[in-house]
Protein backbone atom coordinates (compact mmCIF):
# COMPACT_ATOMS: atom_id res chain seq x y z
CA UNK A 1 0.00 0.00 0.00
CA UNK A 2 1.35 3.24 -1.10
CA UNK A 3 0.94 6.82 0.14
CA UNK A 4 -2.25 7.16 -2.10
CA UNK A 5 -4.05 4.24 -0.23
CA UNK A 6 -3.63 5.82 3.09
CA UNK A 7 -5.50 9.07 1.76
CA UNK A 8 -7.89 7.50 0.17
CA UNK A 9 -8.73 5.42 3.55
CA UNK A 10 -8.84 8.99 5.24
CA UNK A 11 -11.39 10.29 2.76
CA UNK A 12 -13.40 6.72 2.86
CA UNK A 13 -13.30 7.83 6.93
CA UNK A 14 -14.32 10.95 6.12
CA UNK A 15 -16.91 9.95 4.22
CA UNK A 16 -18.31 7.05 6.50
CA UNK A 17 -18.50 9.50 9.28
CA UNK A 18 -20.26 11.96 7.64
CA UNK A 19 -22.64 9.35 6.61
CA UNK A 20 -22.62 7.84 10.08
CA UNK A 21 -22.64 11.39 12.46
CA UNK A 22 -26.02 11.27 13.27
CA UNK A 23 -26.26 7.28 14.68
CA UNK A 24 -22.81 8.18 16.23
CA UNK A 25 -24.60 11.31 17.99
CA UNK A 26 -27.69 8.89 19.06
CA UNK A 27 -25.23 6.45 20.31
CA UNK A 28 -23.48 8.91 22.64
CA UNK A 29 -26.94 10.63 23.21
CA UNK A 30 -28.39 7.40 25.14
CA UNK A 31 -25.13 6.84 27.38
CA UNK A 32 -22.89 10.21 26.74
CA UNK A 33 -23.07 13.60 26.02
CA UNK A 34 -23.91 13.58 22.40
CA UNK A 35 -21.56 14.57 20.74
CA UNK A 36 -19.40 12.04 19.15
CA UNK A 37 -20.56 12.31 15.60
CA UNK A 38 -20.19 15.77 15.30
CA UNK A 39 -16.93 15.62 17.01
CA UNK A 40 -15.53 13.30 14.45
CA UNK A 41 -17.39 14.90 11.83
CA UNK A 42 -15.74 18.18 12.27
CA UNK A 43 -12.19 16.06 12.87
CA UNK A 44 -11.81 13.77 10.12
CA UNK A 45 -12.94 17.41 7.64
CA UNK A 46 -10.29 18.80 9.31
CA UNK A 47 -7.70 15.70 8.18
CA UNK A 48 -9.08 16.30 4.50
CA UNK A 49 -8.16 19.79 4.62
CA UNK A 50 -5.07 19.51 6.35
CA UNK A 51 -3.88 16.46 4.01
CA UNK A 52 -4.64 18.59 1.10
CA UNK A 53 -3.06 21.72 2.28
CA UNK A 54 0.33 19.51 3.36
CA UNK A 55 -0.20 16.53 1.39
CA UNK A 56 2.50 14.00 2.96
CA UNK A 57 4.63 11.93 0.64
CA UNK A 58 4.59 8.80 3.11
CA UNK A 59 1.58 6.35 4.68
CA UNK A 60 3.26 7.39 7.78
CA UNK A 61 3.42 10.90 7.40
CA UNK A 62 -0.42 10.72 6.10
CA UNK A 63 -1.37 8.66 9.18
CA UNK A 64 0.46 10.79 11.68
CA UNK A 65 -0.59 14.14 10.17
CA UNK A 66 -4.00 12.83 10.74
CA UNK A 67 -3.33 12.19 13.82
CA UNK A 68 -1.99 15.18 14.87
CA UNK A 69 -5.17 17.06 13.41
CA UNK A 70 -7.75 14.80 15.09
CA UNK A 71 -5.77 15.56 18.49
CA UNK A 72 -6.83 19.71 17.59
CA UNK A 73 -9.95 19.56 16.26
CA UNK A 74 -12.02 16.53 17.74
CA UNK A 75 -12.46 18.24 21.46
CA UNK A 76 -14.02 15.66 22.48
CA UNK A 77 -12.42 12.22 24.49
CA UNK A 78 -12.05 10.65 20.84
CA UNK A 79 -9.49 13.12 19.60
CA UNK A 80 -6.54 12.26 21.49
CA UNK A 81 -7.73 8.78 21.25
CA UNK A 82 -8.04 8.42 17.88
CA UNK A 83 -5.03 11.28 17.56
CA UNK A 84 -3.04 8.64 19.12
CA UNK A 85 -3.87 5.82 17.35
CA UNK A 86 -2.95 7.15 14.16
CA UNK A 87 -0.04 9.11 15.57
CA UNK A 88 1.20 5.60 16.88
CA UNK A 89 0.17 4.06 13.83
CA UNK A 90 2.21 6.03 11.46
CA UNK A 91 5.15 5.91 13.82
CA UNK A 92 5.22 2.17 13.56
CA UNK A 93 5.36 2.55 9.67
CA UNK A 94 8.23 5.04 10.01
CA UNK A 95 9.41 6.49 6.54
CA UNK A 96 8.55 3.50 4.31
CA UNK A 97 7.05 4.55 1.11
CA UNK A 98 5.20 1.14 0.24
CA UNK A 99 3.57 -0.58 3.27
CA UNK A 100 2.70 -4.65 3.44
CA UNK A 101 -0.40 -5.88 5.16
CA UNK A 102 2.07 -7.56 7.65
CA UNK A 103 3.38 -3.86 8.28
CA UNK A 104 -0.18 -2.58 8.24
CA UNK A 105 -0.98 -5.15 10.74
CA UNK A 106 1.82 -4.40 13.25
CA UNK A 107 1.02 -0.37 13.07
CA UNK A 108 -2.46 -1.19 14.07
CA UNK A 109 -1.30 -3.66 17.00
CA UNK A 110 1.12 -0.13 17.91
CA UNK A 111 -2.00 1.87 17.78
CA UNK A 112 -4.38 -0.39 19.79
CA UNK A 113 -1.60 -0.20 22.23
CA UNK A 114 -1.06 3.65 22.06
CA UNK A 115 -4.93 3.82 23.21
CA UNK A 116 -4.65 1.61 25.85
CA UNK A 117 -2.07 3.70 27.05
CA UNK A 118 -3.54 7.00 27.06
CA UNK A 119 -6.95 5.25 28.52
CA UNK A 120 -6.65 2.55 30.09
CA UNK A 121 -9.22 0.47 28.81
CA UNK A 122 -8.76 -2.98 28.68
CA UNK A 123 -11.22 -5.02 26.15
CA UNK A 124 -14.83 -5.39 27.69
CA UNK A 125 -14.67 -1.88 29.61
CA UNK A 126 -17.11 -0.72 26.39
CA UNK A 127 -14.75 1.43 24.65
CA UNK A 128 -13.37 1.68 21.27
CA UNK A 129 -10.92 -0.93 22.28
CA UNK A 130 -14.10 -3.58 21.95
CA UNK A 131 -14.00 -2.87 18.33
CA UNK A 132 -10.06 -2.14 18.12
CA UNK A 133 -8.45 -4.98 19.87
CA UNK A 134 -10.35 -8.22 17.35
CA UNK A 135 -10.38 -5.59 14.40
CA UNK A 136 -5.84 -5.90 14.94
CA UNK A 137 -6.02 -9.83 15.90
CA UNK A 138 -7.80 -10.34 12.73
CA UNK A 139 -5.81 -8.66 10.50
CA UNK A 140 -2.29 -9.85 12.05
CA UNK A 141 -4.38 -13.94 12.02
CA UNK A 142 -5.20 -13.26 8.45
CA UNK A 143 -1.75 -12.34 7.09
CA UNK A 144 0.06 -14.55 9.28
CA UNK A 145 -2.25 -17.24 7.43
CA UNK A 146 -1.12 -15.95 3.93
CA UNK A 147 -3.99 -13.94 3.49
CA UNK A 148 -3.81 -10.91 0.92
CA UNK A 149 -4.92 -7.37 2.02
CA UNK A 150 -8.07 -7.47 0.59
CA UNK A 151 -8.85 -10.50 3.08
CA UNK A 152 -7.26 -9.55 6.23
CA UNK A 153 -8.92 -5.88 6.06
CA UNK A 154 -12.27 -7.55 5.44
CA UNK A 155 -11.42 -10.11 8.32
CA UNK A 156 -10.99 -6.50 10.50
CA UNK A 157 -13.40 -4.78 9.35
CA UNK A 158 -15.89 -7.97 10.52
CA UNK A 159 -14.11 -8.09 13.66
CA UNK A 160 -14.34 -4.37 14.47
CA UNK A 161 -18.32 -4.42 13.83
CA UNK A 162 -18.36 -7.63 15.55
CA UNK A 163 -17.14 -6.57 18.68
CA UNK A 164 -19.03 -2.92 18.51
CA UNK A 165 -22.34 -5.32 18.27
CA UNK A 166 -20.91 -6.80 21.62
CA UNK A 167 -20.56 -3.80 23.56
CA UNK A 168 -24.32 -3.47 23.68
CA UNK A 169 -24.77 -5.54 26.82
CA UNK A 170 -21.86 -4.69 28.61
CA UNK A 171 -21.77 -2.07 31.39
CA UNK A 172 -19.20 0.99 30.87
CA UNK A 173 -15.91 0.90 33.00
CA UNK A 174 -14.04 3.27 31.24
CA UNK A 175 -15.43 7.00 29.45
CA UNK A 176 -18.35 8.99 29.87
CA UNK A 177 -20.74 6.08 30.08
CA UNK A 178 -19.15 4.71 33.52
CA UNK A 179 -20.83 7.66 34.85
CA UNK A 180 -24.22 6.17 34.27
CA UNK A 181 -22.86 2.16 35.50
CA UNK A 182 -25.51 -0.31 34.99
CA UNK A 183 -27.66 2.06 32.95
CA UNK A 184 -24.69 2.05 30.38
CA UNK A 185 -25.94 -1.59 29.29
CA UNK A 186 -28.36 -2.68 26.53
CA UNK A 187 -26.69 0.69 24.46
CA UNK A 188 -23.92 0.58 21.52
CA UNK A 189 -20.46 1.99 22.68
CA UNK A 190 -20.36 4.89 20.23
CA UNK A 191 -16.96 4.51 20.36
CA UNK A 192 -16.89 0.93 19.27
CA UNK A 193 -19.29 1.80 16.66
CA UNK A 194 -17.00 4.80 15.35
CA UNK A 195 -14.18 2.38 15.04
CA UNK A 196 -16.11 -0.24 13.31
CA UNK A 197 -16.37 2.71 10.60
CA UNK A 198 -13.25 3.52 10.31
CA UNK A 199 -11.72 -0.16 10.28
CA UNK A 200 -14.81 -0.55 7.91
CA UNK A 201 -12.87 2.22 5.60
CA UNK A 202 -9.85 0.49 4.78
CA UNK A 203 -11.92 -2.69 3.57
CA UNK A 204 -13.91 -0.09 1.35
CA UNK A 205 -10.67 1.21 -0.02
CA UNK A 206 -8.83 -2.31 -1.09
CA UNK A 207 -12.00 -3.38 -2.70
CA UNK A 208 -12.43 -0.29 -4.56
CA UNK A 209 -8.70 -0.41 -5.60
CA UNK A 210 -7.50 -2.96 -8.28
CA UNK A 211 -6.79 -6.20 -6.84
CA UNK A 212 -3.94 -7.05 -8.94
CA UNK A 213 -1.95 -3.66 -8.38
CA UNK A 214 -2.06 -3.89 -4.18
CA UNK A 215 -2.17 -7.73 -3.94
CA UNK A 216 1.33 -8.14 -2.30
CA UNK A 217 1.57 -10.17 1.02
CA UNK B 1 7.37 29.26 41.34
CA UNK B 2 5.73 26.41 39.79
CA UNK B 3 2.83 26.97 37.45
CA UNK B 4 -0.49 25.65 37.68
CA UNK B 5 -3.02 24.86 34.41
CA UNK B 6 -6.68 23.99 35.05
CA UNK B 7 -8.31 22.12 32.11
CA UNK B 8 -11.94 21.57 32.47
CA UNK B 9 -14.66 21.14 30.27
CA UNK B 10 -16.36 24.59 30.37
CA UNK B 11 -14.44 27.62 29.93
CA UNK B 12 -16.60 29.89 32.79
CA UNK B 13 -15.42 26.44 35.03
CA UNK B 14 -11.82 26.86 34.21
CA UNK B 15 -11.56 30.72 35.00
CA UNK B 16 -13.48 31.11 37.82
CA UNK B 17 -11.56 28.13 39.47
CA UNK B 18 -8.38 30.06 38.41
CA UNK B 19 -9.88 33.47 39.55
CA UNK B 20 -10.72 31.48 42.99
CA UNK B 21 -6.92 29.93 43.49
CA UNK B 22 -5.40 33.40 42.72
CA UNK B 23 -7.72 35.00 45.54
CA UNK B 24 -7.11 32.53 47.78
CA UNK B 25 -3.61 32.52 47.58
CA UNK B 26 -3.02 36.33 47.30
CA UNK B 27 0.13 36.51 45.38
CA UNK B 28 0.76 36.49 41.98
CA UNK B 29 0.90 33.06 41.58
CA UNK B 30 0.52 31.51 37.70
CA UNK B 31 -2.44 30.22 37.30
CA UNK B 32 -3.85 29.47 33.90
CA UNK B 33 -7.26 28.68 32.54
CA UNK B 34 -7.52 26.10 29.66
CA UNK B 35 -11.41 25.26 29.47
CA UNK B 36 -13.51 24.46 26.57
CA UNK B 37 -12.87 23.47 22.70
CA UNK B 38 -12.00 25.93 20.49
CA UNK B 39 -14.88 27.10 19.20
CA UNK B 40 -16.14 28.07 23.12
CA UNK B 41 -18.32 24.97 23.37
CA UNK B 42 -18.14 22.10 25.91
CA UNK B 43 -15.05 20.42 25.00
CA UNK B 44 -10.98 20.13 25.60
CA UNK B 45 -8.93 22.62 23.15
CA UNK B 46 -4.91 20.97 22.98
CA UNK B 47 -3.75 24.63 21.56
CA UNK B 48 -5.57 26.01 24.66
CA UNK B 49 -3.64 23.91 26.88
CA UNK B 50 -0.45 24.22 25.51
CA UNK B 51 -0.65 28.14 25.52
CA UNK B 52 -1.76 28.07 29.21
CA UNK B 53 1.47 25.85 30.09
CA UNK B 54 3.36 28.66 28.16
CA UNK B 55 2.25 31.34 29.89
CA UNK B 56 2.50 30.17 33.29
CA UNK B 57 6.00 28.10 32.59
CA UNK B 58 8.45 29.86 35.00
CA UNK B 59 11.13 27.38 34.54
CA UNK B 60 10.22 25.84 37.74
CA UNK B 61 7.50 23.26 36.23
CA UNK B 62 3.89 23.01 35.51
CA UNK B 63 1.11 20.75 37.07
CA UNK B 64 -1.99 20.44 35.12
CA UNK B 65 -5.18 19.86 36.90
CA UNK B 66 -7.74 17.83 34.36
CA UNK B 67 -11.37 17.92 35.01
CA UNK B 68 -12.67 14.38 33.31
CA UNK B 69 -12.65 12.47 30.20
CA UNK B 70 -11.09 14.42 27.65
CA UNK B 71 -9.62 17.31 29.83
CA UNK B 72 -7.84 14.36 31.38
CA UNK B 73 -6.60 12.71 27.53
CA UNK B 74 -5.52 15.98 26.67
CA UNK B 75 -3.46 16.25 29.46
CA UNK B 76 -1.55 13.14 29.54
CA UNK B 77 -0.85 13.99 25.75
CA UNK B 78 1.40 16.79 27.08
CA UNK B 79 2.49 15.13 29.92
CA UNK B 80 6.68 15.61 30.17
CA UNK B 81 8.14 13.97 33.67
CA UNK B 82 10.02 16.52 35.66
CA UNK B 83 8.74 19.51 33.82
CA UNK B 84 5.09 18.80 33.13
CA UNK B 85 3.02 16.83 35.27
CA UNK B 86 -0.59 15.38 36.34
CA UNK B 87 -2.61 15.81 39.50
CA UNK B 88 -5.23 13.32 39.77
CA UNK B 89 -7.49 15.47 42.36
CA UNK B 90 -10.62 16.98 43.01
CA UNK B 91 -10.51 19.80 40.32
CA UNK B 92 -11.49 22.98 43.06
CA UNK B 93 -9.81 21.39 46.13
CA UNK B 94 -6.63 20.83 43.86
CA UNK B 95 -6.14 23.95 42.34
CA UNK B 96 -6.46 25.58 45.81
CA UNK B 97 -4.06 23.46 47.47
CA UNK B 98 -1.22 23.19 44.36
CA UNK B 99 -2.17 27.16 44.12
CA UNK B 100 -1.14 27.15 47.86
CA UNK B 101 1.97 25.47 47.37
CA UNK B 102 3.24 27.22 44.13
CA UNK B 103 2.81 30.64 45.79
CA UNK B 104 4.34 29.79 48.82
CA UNK B 105 7.72 28.38 46.45
CA UNK B 106 7.33 24.90 46.79
CA UNK B 107 8.87 22.46 43.87
CA UNK B 108 7.21 20.85 41.39
CA UNK B 109 7.02 17.74 43.65
CA UNK B 110 5.55 19.15 46.79
CA UNK B 111 2.79 21.35 44.87
CA UNK B 112 2.19 17.68 43.07
CA UNK B 113 2.17 15.98 46.94
CA UNK B 114 -0.14 19.38 48.19
CA UNK B 115 -2.47 18.87 45.35
CA UNK B 116 -2.79 14.93 46.26
CA UNK B 117 -3.67 15.84 49.69
CA UNK B 118 -6.88 17.40 48.52
CA UNK B 119 -8.27 14.10 47.74
CA UNK B 120 -8.66 13.50 51.61
CA UNK B 121 -10.01 16.34 52.08
CA UNK B 122 -12.88 16.49 54.59
CA UNK B 123 -15.77 18.92 54.38
CA UNK B 124 -17.56 17.85 57.81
Amino acid sequence: MDTRFFVIWMEEITAAVRAGRDHLTRLDAAIGDADHGTNLDRGFAAVAEALAARPPDTPGGVLVLAGSTLIRKVGGASGPLYGTAFRDMGKALGDAADVSAAELASALEAGLAGVRRLGGAEEGDKTMVDALAPAARAMARTVDAGGDPEEAFAAAAAAAEEGAKATVPLVARKGRASYLGARSAGHEDPGAASTALIVGALRAVATRRSPRSESRP
Amino acid sequence: MVGIVLISHSGGLASEAAELARSICGVDVPVAAAGGADDGGVGTSVDKVMAAVAKVDQGDGVVLIPDLGSSVLTARLLESPGSVVIADVPFVEGAISAAVAAAGGAPLEGVLAAAAEARSFRKL
